[in-house]
């Protein structure tokens, strides 16, 4: 009965993202007008009923309703009540109807609140989100329906994948759904834009507080990803350059260039066509990202199921959007005017360095994901990892780091780099000291080493622009990029340090016996057998020690063996100091009775997260800023407005 | 640093552009560098690819050849398609699945000896994850030799 309320909710929800996008495109018309004024109330109600429908999925898990075909694929009776939830996303078909809630919920929140705009461009910004919508509605309905039924009922649900039963699931995809799909508003804003012939700063200024918001959910998914393979997957790498993280990563490189390009339209009314084209690019990346996982034509954890059909049927939808909007894109641009102008030294200067230079390494990493495939349409099976991945995104990314160093300094329209010259001593100074530690210490890799090096140079420069200025009327978005900046200069102190430093080893030990790895003392207490809910696991207890004198603490890794489906995982643990982590893998017991211990010491590794969830933070400070003073204009605004109206009424008065 | 009002964009366009497209073409080669290809034992029997290169390796592993080194944790087993077969060694975890007389791909370099020296290992994880070249393996070359050692 859920389940047939679910699927109705979802058809009506599609027959309005069709009226929607109908009624949106008439009422750019003359005579259809009066068609306009339904489009924001169908957009929010479409919203609603995606939610519902996905309420409903959320429901047949929770209770595990083992006649619904899904819930018997991907769920078991015997699973926590939250991994049966989360269960609901763990899958093709549920992260599909997730991609679509979110979609609507993202267009209902743009109708109910965006007034900033000329209406024209609203109705032809919303008449795109329904467009897109509708395409994945029905992929959903057509070929991939979530509610289907299965008869004869079976007795048992053949359970999830335990890597995903963790609770990482429960927030990861939902976090980077937001930001993946978050950013179809971008795309729909600049398709309505293009329509109505409408780019401009207004737009900018329109769009920025919506991208800023995708942004900083899919910076916090990614984080959160690469964390959560980090210590689930017990390889002891935190990205690995798999097709699906590339897949995020694309999207987060056009939005971030996206989010830098548009305060340059917005404040300085320049790089109009640049902006709207990567706000097509953006969401575009998004769809890419899913073709490439859900399609299953690249090998990958994340590729739920390999099913021609739905491939094809979703690189038409990306044929059809991306190709749409290109040709508007084509069609429009001569009419999209120059803007301003200014001088290469100056802060929109350094900005465009940065979008070319985000441009590049996207366009490095689009090219590494589909090569395979290029590869093997052409007759030979490749595979392509971090040799090519990492030198060749460093290429780029370097020189945008040390711009990144310099541009919030210069300032708009026309600079001297002479005027910054002083400022950026004491950051030089402490490149050329990071690199003379480095050479002292030896054995440093290139890449670590620059990267070191730059993200001590870094941190100082991040916080410059808050010199000079009284520090509690500095504007919040200035607070935000200095954040951001920041955070990424401590992601690559930890990312450097992770690969220059990280000690790793590979033991056999009978019970009693103590290892070393780095500064720690590790000794294998015991072995005994302890279970769970649905697993049943043999755990180390390790009793493990910094240094000659430190406190002793215990780990507790585990070898787990689920029987629904069944398979066996490694739980890692983890022990986190000030200056790094212990990281222990549990292996399997050799014949002769000794067990196999995987352990790395990684200094410094959990900065790598900490920047990560610092560079959001960042993001939300700008947000907020953003928000508040729109909000307090548009106070005024109503204030004058009310004043007008008195008068007005002051006047009539005989 | 004056530039002409009219020019400005093309400038900016042709600066893209140029980056882009070197960006583009330093992927290519890089690519055709870093790539690592995928054989099969009898392909890396008869042409072997040079030692300095990362590929992987599928194929069945040889029933009875897997043992284990006096360290405990460096494992030696065979790869085999039914025409082939290639020693490998291989230092780490082995994954749960990973038995004899099953599919694996193993990644890494070949060494002058003749000897595959793995640096991971994939093994078929479960139905839903497969490594993408023991599928077609498994179809073509390998079927042959499931049938004889089961």
């Amino acid at each position: 009965m859920i389940a047939e309320l679910g699927l109705a909710a979802l058809w009506l929800a599609a027959a309005l993202a069709a009226l929607q996008l109908v009624s949106g495109v008439l009422g750019l018309t003359e005579r259809g007008s009066v068609l306009g004024g339904v489009v924001r109330p169908v957009a929010v109600v479409q919203g609603v009923l995606a939610l519902v429908a996905f309420c409903c999925l959320i429901y047949v898990f929770a209770v595990t309703d083992l006649s619904v075909k899904l819930v018997a694929l991907n769920s078991h009776s015997m699973k926590p009540l939250v991994f049966k939830i989360a269960g609901a996303w763990g899958n093709h078909e549920g992260s599909m109807l997730l991609w679509v809630t979110v979609m609507g919920m993202a267009g209902a929140f743009v109708a109910l609140v965006e007034r900033r705009l000329p209406e024209p461009t609203m109705l032809a910004t919303l008449a795109g989100q329904a467009f897109v919508s509708l395409g994945f509605y029905a992929f959903l309905l057509i070929s991939s329906n979530p509610f289907e039924r299965l008869s004869p009922v079976p007795a048992e649900g053949n359970g999830l994948n335990p890597l995903l039963q963790d609770l990482g699931l429960a927030f990861h995809p939902p976090t980077l759904y937001l930001g993946y799909v978050g950013l179809s508003i971008a795309f729909s804003f600049a398709i309505g834009a293009l329509v109505t012939r409408e780019v401009g700063p207004a737009f900018a200024r329109a769009m920025r507080p919506w991208v800023l918001g995708a942004w900083i959910f899919l910076t916090i998914g990614i984080t959160a990803g690469s964390y959560w393979a980090y210590y689930e997957l017990g390889w002891g790498g935190w990205w690995f350059w798999d097709p699906v993280e590339n897949a995020s990563l694309m999207p987060w490189l056009a939005a971030t260039a996206l989010l830098h390009s548009a305060s340059v339209l917005a404040s300085r009314n320049a790089l109009r066509a640049w902006t709207v084209m990567l706000g097509v690019v953006a969401f575009s990346m998004s769809m890419i990202g899913t073709f490439l996982v859900r399609s299953g034509i690249l090998t990958s954890v994340h590729a739920f199921a390999v099913d021609p059909e739905r491939g094809t049927f979703i690189l038409g939808l990306l044929a059809i959007n991306i190709g749409g909007a290109l040709t508007l894109f084509a069609l429009r641009a001569s009419t999209v005017t120059e803007g301003e102008r200014f001088a290469l030294v100056s802060r929109e200067g350094a900005l465009v360095f940065n979008n070319v230079m985000l441009s590049a390494i996207l366009g490095i990493v689009l090219f590494g994901t589909l090569y395979p495939l290029l590869a093997e349409a052409m007759g030979a099976k490749v595979s392509v990892g971090p040799p090519y991945f990492n030198p060749m995104s460093a290429l780029f990314a370097i020189p945008m780091l040390i711009v990144l160093a310099v541009g919030p300094l210069l300032r708009w329209r026309r600079d001297k780099l002479a005027r910054v010259g002083k400022a950026l001593i004491i950051p030089v100074m402490l490149v050329v000291a990071a690199g003379i530690a480095l050479v002292a210490i030896g054995g440093v890799p290139l890449l670590p080493f620059l990267g070191l090096a730059l993200a001590v140079g870094l941190a100082w420069a991040s916080v410059l622009p808050l010199r000079d200025r009284n520090l509690r009327r500095t504007p919040l978005p200035v607070w935000g990029m200095v954040f951001a900046h920041f955070g990424i200069a401590v992601a690559l102190f930890g990312m450097s340090c992770e690969s220059a430093f990280n000690v790793e080893k590979l033991v056999a030990v009978r019970v009693g016996d103590v290892t070393e790895v780095g500064p720690w003392g590790v000794k294998l207490d015991t072995i005994e057998p302890v279970a769970g809910p649905n697993w049943t696991a043999l755990e180390a207890r390790l009793l493990v020690r910094y240094g000659p004198d430190g406190k002793v603490t215990r780990m507790l890794p585990q070898s787990r063996s689920f029987w629904a489906p069944p398979q066996q995982t490694s739980e890692s643990a983890l022990l986190t100091r000030w200056n790094g982590q212990l990281y222990a893998v549990l292996g399997g017991e050799a014949e002769d009775g000794r067990w196999q211990l995987r352990l790395w010491w990684k200094p410094f590794v959990p900065l790598i997260w900490i920047g990560g969830l610092l560079i959001a933070f960042g993001g939300l400070l700008a947000l907020i800023g953003r928000v508040a003073s729109d909000v307090r204009r548009l106070i005024a605004k109503d204030k004058i407005a009310y004043r007008h109206e008195r008068k007005a009424q002051l006047g009539l008065r005989p | 640093m004056a530039i002409k009002a009219k020019h400005q964009r093309l400038v900016l366009l042709a600066i893209a552009l140029v980056v882009l497209i070197g960006a583009a073409l330093l992927a290519a080669w890089a690519l055709r560098n870093q790539a690592s290809y995928f054989y099969v034992p009898s392909e890396i029997v008869a042409d072997p690819p040079s030692p300095d290169r990362a590929v992987r390796l599928g194929g069945m592993v040889e029933k009875g050849s897997l043992r284990t080194e006096p360290d405990g944790v460096t494992i030696a087993f065979a790869v085999e398609d039914g025409n082939a077969r290639v020693p490998v060694v291989f230092k780490g975890i082995v994954p749960s699945l990973f038995v004899e007389g099953s599919g694996v791909v193993a990644e890494g370099k070949m060494a002058t000896n003749g000897t595959f020296v793995a640096d991971n290992l994939l093994a078929k994880h479960d139905e839903n994850y497969v490594p993408r070249e023991m599928q077609n393996m498994t179809d073509a070359q390998a079927r042959k030799v499931v049938a004889e050692t089961k």
